[in-house]
């Protein structure tokens, strides 16, 4: 196991790297000039030339593009032009708010989607069937700011079941709980369509096997059929789904965080973006990138946990 | 006659129309997005009013008779501005979603053809496209780029550039081996007539049904960007821009926000149906049972 997680460490290297020019290439591709873009059509010549040479602008972009990979790997990923902070600083900061909603989003997810995708294998073109099928795709079709604010008028404005601002008190882990419900629902919901859909066709697939009818034969219970030799032989679809769906996860939650008004990278993306903070936005895509090979590590692990011919 | 042979008959998609419209389901999704596109199209003659108008007098009165769903902030009303914010949905939509099948398609079908490390290298920038969040990677590239309608369109394309390369890119690995193809090479076509004349037509009722999936995925991108601020800038009404207004004032005037949410539902609804729809017709297993 040690040997397939050390290789698939190596494997994500050159990723990453490639990653890292792209990140660099779409900052200074783009046309426009970033120290006109931060101070303005009205800024002088002199002021410009320093801003410039205070973000290395003036130097040959080769050596601008060596020094930024050299620093990235390092762990160095600048100082926000806006805060003058360490944009690591900032970041770190605010991600452990993203992974906890992330985390309980992917969770809602996957305890809803699961069983409700197994169920609906179960009673194949059924009306239970045809209503996950409906409801999946209505899931799907929810911009998640869109659902975030329906969830928001119906449970925090007309019943008052929960707060309309989701910013939790520090240290008053009731309170975040408390405030982590919607944002997490709004999240949840939209993952738990992905995965009912691949759970239903991955069980259909995995029902029709012939080791099942044998189960059948010998007269394995109903029950040890479907969550033992079904879902256990069914889980790597689903598990490679719920990977890939963390990015659009992770993206999504800079939506959340914005309609329940939490903290997270969502908040310190959008505060880039509106004041062309371009270290900062460089190093979040960085984090970002960094983050979702994080996660399809931890999936291509994962497979070997379900399914131990992978290990081989 | 050689091209008639290695194409689809034209008759299929005949068929297909009519398997897709007799699937109450998919009949549905039909529905929902004809009435988007009939009140995006017929806008200047749907819309009561001036879609700019203000009115500061009546500003946030609710849905009644005078205006049916309502006014915003400025008085302005809600039913001409979604109705011309439609044009903007679905323009941005089609358009970015077509420029990415064209160029993925395009990428995708010569990497395929070409092979080797060519294809290796493109795909390996493909595959770092597509480990960005596209949320993200089109909020980054407006952001870059300045909000305006090409800009945006330009950055939902690049977000879907990626998996429109890796699906067109899978089919023509089979192809390219198959005897027809070979059958051209040895006639002297180029490559270029190989590609558009024998290969195209059999990859391309696949980039249809992704791309229908795909333009589901962009009218919500756009929808976000306009929402957080980096759509298509004001007064133009954009859907996401309304709910955005509408979200600023959902302490007292929560029907701001309901209306540009169910347009937007609506059409993705219709669009993921229809894409649904297109996937089950267009699958050979699925046809087969």
């Amino acid at each position: 196991m040690i040997a397939f997680i050390i290789r698939r460490l190596l494997a994500s290297i050159p990723t990453l790297l490639a990653v890292l020019t792209l990140v660099f290439l779409l900052v200074r591709v783009v046309p426009g000039d970033p120290a006109i873009a931060i101070l303005g059509d009205r800024a002088t010549p002199e002021t410009l030339a320093a801003l410039r040479a205070e973000l290395g602008l003036d130097r040959w972009i080769g050596a601008q593009y060596f020094d930024f990979l050299g620093h990235a790997i390092l762990g160095d990923l600048g100082t926000s032009m806006v805060t003058h902070r360490p944009v690591w600083t900032e970041i770190a900061e605010a991600l452990p708010h993203t992974i906890v909603l992330t985390l309980a989003a992917m969770a809602i997810g996957c305890l809803i989607g699961i069983p409700a995708g197994v169920w609906a294998a179960l009673n194949r073109n059924g009306p239970v069937d045809v209503l996950t099928r409906l409801l999946s795709l209505l899931g799907l079709s929810f911009p998640v700011f869109v659902s975030g604010i329906f969830l928001l008028i119906v449970f925090a404005l007309q019943l008052h079941l929960f707060p309309v601002i989701g910013n939790p008190r520090p240290g008053d882990w009731i309170d975040g709980l408390h405030k982590l419900v919607l944002p997490a629902v709004t999240l949840g919901v939209v993952m738990a369509a992905y995965v009912v859909r691949v759970t239903r066709s991955s069980m259909l697939q995995v029902l029709g096997e012939d080791y099942i009818r044998t189960a059948r034969a010998k007269g394995v219970p109903r029950r040890a059929i479907i969550w033992r030799h079904g879902l256990s032989n069914a889980l790597i679809p689903v598990v490679t789904v719920v990977g890939l769906y963390v990015g659009i996860l992770i993206g999504n939650s800079v939506l959340t965080e914005i309609v329940f008004n939490r903290p997270g990278l969502g908040k310190v993306i959008v505060s880039a973006l509106t004041k062309r903070d371009y270290t900062m936005l460089q190093g979040m895509m960085v984090i970002y990138c960094f983050l979702i090979v994080v996660v399809n590590l931890i999936t291509d692990i994962s497979y070997g946990f379900i399914d131990p011919r992978v290990k081989q | 006659m050689t091209d008639v042979a290695l194409s689809e008959p034209r008759s299929s998609w005949r068929v297909m129309a009519g398997r897709l419209l007799s699937d109450p389901v998919t009949l549905a999704g039909v529905i929902l997005c004809a009435i988007v596109l009939a009140g995006a199209l017929l806008a200047p003659w749907l819309a009561p009013r001036d879609p700019l108008e203000q009115n500061i007098i009546d500003r946030l009165a609710g849905p009644g008779s005078e205006y049916l769903l309502g006014t915003d902030q400025f008085g302005r009303d809600v039913l001409s501005r979604l109705l011309w914010g439609a044009r903007i949905s679905l323009l941005v939509s089609f358009l970015s979603i077509a420029s990415a099948v064209v160029v993925g398609g395009a990428i995708g079908m010569v990497s395929g053809y070409i092979g080797g490390r060519f294809d290796l290298v493109t795909m390996q920038v493909m595959d770092v496209l597509l480990s960005f969040p596209s949320l993200i990677l089109g909020m980054i590239m407006v952001a870059l780029l300045g909000s305006s309608v090409t800009n945006l369109i330009i950055a939902i394309s690049l977000t879907a550039i990626a998996p429109f390369a890796r699906i067109a890119r899978a089919p023509v690995l089979v192809i390219k081996e198959r005897a027809f193809i070979e059958a051209g090479r040895a006639l002297g076509f180029s490559h270029l007539r190989i590609l558009l004349v024998h290969v195209l037509p059999n990859i391309v009722t696949d980039l249809l049904v992704m791309g229908t999936l795909w333009m589901a995925t962009a009218v919500r991108t756009e929808a976000s960007l306009s929402f957080i601020g980096l759509g298509v800038k004001p007064p133009t009404p954009t859907w996401g821009g309304m709910m955005r207004d509408g979200f600023e004032n959902i302490l007292d005037s929560a029907w701001l926000c309901i209306w540009p949410g169910l347009a937007i539902l609506v059409l993705v609804l219709g669009l993921n149906l229809v894409g649904d729809g297109l996937c089950d017709v267009t699958d050979p297993k699925a046809n087969a049972q």
